[in-house]
């Protein structure tokens, strides 16, 4: 079986009409964010499974990783990782808020009818 | 909390002794069909499994509570009557967001379990296909018939939002659909089928040892048996016996008979065929019929149909019996009823709010069963209890999940 048929047969909608609980705009955004909840699970397991490896290999000791303290170099890495990360999420509402303040904006639609218009 | 019997009394402290829930996946038994699940893929099975129980023992109180304090009173203050039968109380608790919010989230826990356990199977089919043909083909105890049609009550809407549901084929010799519907079925049940989700019919067996301790059956029916998840243990307690597996799906035979083999059960035979007509088999060749959390996926003509098969194939003194969710007695409280009709309506089980409400000592007699002849019981799932909680000592309810049944039946 092809990687496109298995993603696509993987995710298929079973036969039956699927029923809404809440807003279906809601149902959806809940939806996404659950497969993401699930898929952060297993991430964190995954570097559960590594740190207990690293322990039993000597690599790694028992509260080496909660003791650590980056230095200031790679502190700074990190905290720009989660500002950056972070500002990715929450694009949307940047955006939204760029919008409220803006006097006027126009829509693409528009200014293609404006345009054709001259 | 369950304590495990045998284990040492808890240290202070120590998070593990207070665990109680799913065991980790890794403990499943494994087959030579059975798909191989990378770390990722068995740590989403481990959060889905976690998932249902989270749902169950720290989201259904607050649906009772929303209930008993919300729904229930505003549907009287409206109405100027209490709630008066399950429907009323389903399509009332749809309006509150405590039962919206458990609903969605159950909905999208069997969902991405399909998501998960499909994604495996599909990945590996042709080697798992290659496989099972290695181990059945040629083999006369598996007996398919490509001109069977699926009939309705299977074919409308994939039972439990599995899709393709047991019949489906994605290339000729496929095993894709019975190798999620074993490997991943842990998800639903939280691990209460134990280590090959057989603890269904290890119960039955102590069901049958204990009440019938005389019966010693020589041919023995499971019908709509699947990969034979709940009929091994049957061969396998009756190790003289032949048991005969049907089913209508040709994945779920074919892996059933692999599985098997690998599992070192040798006394069982698959056979495609509909439980409704099974003129394959002469009048009076069966000992024991038994069918397993298999009636709610009928309708009721089929389940008609199936009684008096049953009666017709079983010999003078036989036994059949029939494993299922407790019935809607009128003792059972409205929102019970409800919650248990949820997968009814909301997990594409179409028949199970009506059979739930079936008289089925009445079916039995109207089938041919005598009513001093009719047999009632109950059983808990039985499981290695060293490695897999026990429904019986496990307070939780999730409705129609449980691995607690009812079991009907009648000696011929």
């Amino acid at each position: 079986m092809s990687f496109t048929d298995a993603l696509n047969h993987a995710g298929a909608k079973p036969a039956g009409k699927r029923p809404y609980f809440v807003e279906p705009q809601v149902e959806r955004v809940l939806a996404i964010t659950m497969a993401v909840a699930q898929e952060l699970a297993v991430t964190r397991q995954r570097a559960d499974t590594l740190e207990r490896l690293l322990r039993e290999k000597g690599l790694l000791s028992t509260g080496e990783i909660d003791a650590f303290t980056p230095d200031r170099a790679a502190s700074a890495e990190r905290q720009m990782w989660n500002q950056e990360y972070i500002a990715r999420i929450l694009r949307i509402v940047q955006q939204e808020n760029e919008a409220a303040v803006l006097a006027e904006d126009v829509a693409s639609g528009d200014v293609g009818d404006e345009l054709a218009s001259e | 909390m369950s304590q495990r019997p045998g284990s040492a009394a808890p240290s202070a402290n120590d998070p593990s002794a207070a665990y109680d829930g799913p065991p980790d996946y890794r403990v499943i038994g494994r087959h030579a069909v059975f798909p191989e699940t990378d770390h990722d893929e068995i740590e989403r099975i481990n959060f889905l499994a976690q998932m249902n129980r989270h749902l169950a023992a720290r989201v259904v109180p607050g649906v009772k509570a929303a209930y008993e304090n919300r729904v229930a009173p505003e549907f009287e203050a409206q109405n100027g009557r209490p709630l008066a039968t399950r429907h009323e109380a389903r399509k009332a608790m749809l309006e509150d967001p405590a039962f919206q919010t458990w609903s969605a989230l159950r909905r999208m826990t069997m969902e991405q379990r399909q998501q998960a356990g499909r994604w495996t199977a599909l990945r590996q089919n042709e080697r798992l296909a290659r496989i099972a043909a290695d181990l059945t083909e040629g083999d006369e105890r598996l007996s398919l018939d490509p001109t069977l049609a699926i009939p309705r009550y299977v074919s409308a809407v994939d039972h439990h939002c599995m899709p393709g549901s047991y019949h489906t084929e994605y290339f000729p010799g496929d095993i894709t659909n019975g190798a999620n519907y074993d490997h991943a079925g842990f998800v639903t049940t939280s691990g209460l089928l134990g280590k090959y989700s057989d603890g269904g019919g290890h119960a039955v067996v102590n069901w049958v040892r204990r009440n019938l301790p005389d019966f010693k059956p020589l041919k023995i029916l499971e019908i709509g048996g699947t990969v034979g998840h709940s009929s091994l243990p049957l061969a396998q307690a009756f190790p003289d016996a032949e048991l005969t597996i049907v089913d209508l799906g040709a994945p779920v035979l074919r892996y059933g008979l692999a599985r098997a083999k690998s599992l070192g059960v040798e006394n069982v035979r698959f056979v495609q065929a509909s439980g409704e007509t099974l003129s394959r088999f002469e009048d009076q060749s069966f000992d024991w019929i038994q069918t397993t959390m298999f009636l709610h996926e009928l309708s009721t003509k089929a389940l008609r149909n199936i009684f008096a098969e049953t009666r017709r194939l079983l010999k003078p003194g036989g036994i059949v019996l029939h494993v299922e969710q407790p019935q809607y007695a009128p003792e059972m409280p409205l929102f019970e009823q409800a919650m248990r009709d949820w997968d009814a309506f909301y997990n594409n089980e179409p028949f199970w709010s009506r059979m739930h409400e079936m008289d089925l000592d009445a079916e039995m007699v109207a089938a041919g069963f005598t009513r001093d002849s009719l047999i009632h019981g109950g059983v808990f799932g039985v499981v290695d209890r060293e490695l897999f909680p026990d429904a019986a000592e496990d307070g939780t309810e999730d409705y129609g999940r449980k691995a607690a049944w009812h079991v009907i039946g009648a000696v011929a």
